[in-house]
């Protein structure tokens, strides 16, 4: 029943979303309004559709039905509820799902947003919407990747959501993800319109700015959330790893950012018609290429590639994107003319234009590098590969120019800034990040990692330029409307929600950067083996393994994990002391090799780490037991018990807790102190907070939108009288 | 400077500054990054040489302890080498998994680098979003 409803909420939102995209170009080319608003309609349809079918698919899940494929892949009866529900998104075919959801919400949302404006541009758009969502849509349907697929024979119990996910950060990473890429396709399919129809002013922009914006933040906060996890969950202690699939989701969003910056130009200047348009495109390719080139195996392999069975049908969908918009750009190009020019190279516009250029070299560098396995065999014959050195070595220095740009850009006036304003802007902020270096060369070890201190020297300057922008503004205010320093900043922010907005989001990443510059630049980090009672010492800390722990169905970070095994460790440093509890959690194999009691040692296994937060460092501690002490003591039990009742193989398992207690073999420990590495995700929290500063309703528009519904209802008691 | 021959030149400058980094870009590429070997490739390669194995990991090999020993073999097929590895051991390591470990050949042993254990996921795990190759 379930899977009935959902195939056919797939097949008929497969014809809305064809339908959308015919009565779109239909209804543009003939003028026929009526035809543009069913296509509308169409798309909103698509969006109950798609919502019914992920309400069924997630009743399935956590109804635990295993006649459905996805759901004996990747949940169980035992996996807790919570997981059961965000396993949906772990799966290829669920993530498809949850990607065409998301389009045809965000695409309801605009098209109802839009419904009165942009007449000659939206027919347009709402068909480039219905032709992507069409093509998730068939993914589904024609090349079988069908979320609701079904079983020949239900297995008892499934394989379980794989382990590694069970963690919060990583349930909503996905989505956070799959909402910034999809996001990308509104403003993506509202350039394609206004080039079609020539409409290239500002307009589209406009419309599009606030999709741009949510889908930004959103693949930041996911990009983000993916980092937090892989500090917390995973047990190697780091946050970033030039991995394949951390590079895809990185490389749209810088794109992003570009995109963010330079229609400011446009919608000032009427510059840079070319640039947004081609900006939005790649961006929403590259989106397209994070959602899914990394999954295709392609990396591994050219020769990998013709296995997946999404490869070719992806890669079409990407050439077309990409070679479709590439020839509207040229073919455009007449209608895509500045109507300003840059008119000097102190101005605003000329920083933006330099950041942005900067913006895309480094998604082009990490474009190369995470391609350049690919590139490197079809070339050489041999595979070679980027290591993170290598990202470092292109990307810092790239890192550094942006934090420069980012700090001069907000001083300068538009069109043109006098040397002598430029001069009396930066006098106060270069004073501060003088002072601030000269303390940290004082104070602080900072001088010990140069790339680290010119980072910090730019942060300084950056926090410096944005804290005067707000006093001066601040200060204006508080002489010409009396207010008191506190209202004065308020009504200061209220009053320019995008600008401050922007200057927060701009402190917010100093900060973040911050964050990144002092723990890899200063971290320390040891392995060691110990038995209990043992201790060792790191960057001035004592650490000494208490005792060992082991414990059936024990887990606290609510995993469901069987089997932990642990150990309890003192830290102290001078009169500072407390206690650390890292485990590692020991999942059943789904093969049941190992036999009853073996097979939960020979399934997945996961690090729990345990960490202290800090403003100042954080202390990162992980175990890798020994578990090669317990293997005799199984063989025996699998011997004995593996036909003895329930309560009996409790008992033994117990008992094997017991052993592990006792023996307490030595045990691998990981320890890192990290400094100021929290402030990576408070400086993300305020980047949040400026974001949605900016997108708030400004007072004005609510007062237009006020003005025009008092209009309206005027208008009709008019007319009843 | 009239405006056209002043546009001209930041032309230039533009694609001058283009080429020399996209040509320090493959010149840096190309020479120091780490060439990538099967387990039979690394067998009957230079020893000495710094390379990155990629390769299943055989059933039964694996002795965890300090260090870590296993084998890792042909994706297709059973040549397989010994690997000796110190350092991290990434939470997805298990025999029959697919890893990628650099290092160099010694003795007839491939002696990993600290750290440079990584671990693919198998295709169960690999086509979840944000699924590390880590």
């Amino acid at each position: 029943m379930t899977g009935a409803v959902g195939n056919a909420c797939l097949a008929v939102g497969l014809g809305a979303a064809l339908y959308a995209a015919g009565a779109g170009v239909y209804g543009a080319r003939s003028g026929r309004r009526e035809f543009v608003t069913s296509a509308r309609w169409a798309m909103y349809c698509l969006a109950g559709l798609l919502t019914i079918a992920m309400i069924m698919l997630e009743s399935a899940y956590l109804r635990t039905d295993l006649s459905f494929k996805l759901v004996a892949q990747n949940s169980s009866h035992e996996t807790p509820t919570f997981y059961k529900l965000t396993a949906l998104w772990s799966s290829q075919e669920g993530s498809l799902l949850l990607w065409a959801f998301l389009l045809s919400v965000y695409s309801s949302v605009v098209l109802l947003v839009t419904r009165r404006k942009l007449r000659e541009i939206v027919p347009w758009a709402t068909a480039v919407l219905g032709v992507v969502a069409a093509f998730f849509l068939s993914l589904m349907i024609v090349f079988g990747q069908n979320p609701f697929a079904k079983l020949a024979r239900a297995p008892v119990d499934g394989n379980g959501l794989e382990p590694l996910l069970r963690h919060p950060a990583m349930a909503i990473h996905p989505p956070m993800l799959y909402s910034g890429y999809v996001g990308f396709a509104i403003p993506f399919a509202f350039a394609v319109g206004a080039l079609i129809t020539r409409r290239t002013g500002a307009d589209w922009i406009r419309s599009t700015r606030r999709f741009a914006l949510v889908a930004w933040t959103l693949l930041g906060t996911g990009i983000l959330l993916g980092a937090l996890w892989s500090y917390s969950e995973l047990g190697w202690g780091g946050y970033w790893a030039w991995d394949a699939v951390e590079n895809a989701s990185l490389m749209p969003w810088l794109l992003g950012t570009a995109f963010i910056h330079s229609v400011m130009v446009q919608e000032k200047r009427g510059m840079l018609k070319m640039w947004n348009a081609g900006l939005i495109m790649a961006t929403f390719t590259a989106a397209l290429i994070g959602t899914f080139l990394v999954r295709s195996g392609i990396l591994d392999s050219i020769h990998a590639f013709g296995a997946s069975t999404l490869g070719v049908p992806f890669l079409i969908f990407i050439g077309v994107v990409a070679i479709g918009s590439v020839v509207l750009l040229v073919s455009r190009r007449d209608s895509l003319r500045s109507e300003g020019q840059l008119e000097s190279l102190l101005s605003r516009e000329t920083f933006f234009l330099l950041n942005n250029l900067v913006l895309v070299v480094l998604c082009l560098v990490i474009f190369w590098g995470t391609f350049f396995p690919l590139i490197s065999e079809a070339v050489t014959g041999t595979k070679q590969s980027w290591g993170p050195p290598m990202f470092e070595r292109w990307t810092v220095p790239l890192a550094l120019l942006l934090a420069l740009l980012s700090g001069i850009g907000p001083l300068l006036t538009w069109r043109r800034a006098s040397p002598a304003t430029v001069r009396r802007a930066l006098k106060w902020p270069l004073v501060a990040t003088a002072v601030a270096l000269g303390v940290m060369l004082v104070v602080t070890p900072a001088a010990e990692s140069v790339t680290s201190l010119i980072m910090f020297t730019l942060i300084a300057f950056v926090l410096a330029a944005v804290a005067q922008e707000f006093l001066r503004g601040a200060s204006a205010r508080r002489v010409m409307a009396r207010e008191s320093w506190p209202a004065a900043m308020a009504s200061l922010v209220r009053r320019n929600r995008r600008r401050y907005g922007g200057y927060l989001v701009h402190a917010g990443i100093a900060i973040l950067f911050l964050g990144v510059a002092a723990s890899s630049g200063f971290h320390a980090q040891k392995d060691v083996s110990l038995r209990p009672g043992q201790s060792t010492r790191i960057d001035g800390y004592t650490v000494t393994y208490r005792r060992p722990t082991a414990g059936i169905n024990s887990d606290r970070g609510g995993t469901g994990a069987p089997i932990s095994l642990g150990a309890v460790l003192d830290v102290r440093r001078g009169g500072d002391h407390w206690t650390m509890r890292p485990s590692r959690n020991y999942y059943k194999n789904n093969d049941g090799t190992g036999g009853v009691f073996g097979q939960y040692f020979t399934g997945d296994s996961t690090s729990e780490v345990d960490l202290r937060w800090g403003l100042k460092r954080d202390f990162w501690m992980a175990v890798q037991p020994d578990t090669t002490g317990l293997m005799k003591p199984l063989r025996e039990l699998n011997r004995r018990f593996s036909n003895a009742s329930e309560r009996t193989q409790i008992a033994g398992f117990v008992a094997l807790m017991e052993v592990y207690r006792r023996t307490a073999p030595p045990a691998q420990f990981r320890a890192i102190v990290s400094p100021m590495i929290a402030w990576i995700w408070i400086g993300g929290a305020i980047v949040l907070v400026g974001t949605l500063t900016a997108l708030w309703p400004t007072a004005e528009a609510r007062r237009r939108r006020a003005a025009s519904l008092a209009a309206a209802r005027l208008g009709r008691e008019l007319s009843r009288a | 400077m009239d405006p056209a021959r002043k546009r001209k030149i930041r032309l230039v400058v533009a694609l001058t500054a283009a080429v020399v980094l996209a040509g320090a870009l493959v010149w840096t590429s190309f020479g120091s990054a780490t060439e990538a070997a099967t387990p039979s490739q690394a067998l009957h390669g230079a020893p000495g040489r710094s390379i990155e194995v990629t390769g299943k990991v055989v059933d039964g090999s694996v002795r965890r302890g300090d260090p870590l020993r296993f084998r890792v073999r042909d994706r297709n097929g059973a040549t397989s080498i010994p690997v000796v590895y110190r350092g991290t051991i990434p939470d997805p390591f298990r025999e029959g998994r697919e890893v990628i470990v650099t290092g160099r050949m010694q003795n007839g042993t491939f002696v990993g680098q600290r750290d440079s254990l990584v671990t693919k996921c198998p295709s169960k795990f690999q086509s979840k979003p944000g699924g590390k190759t880590l």
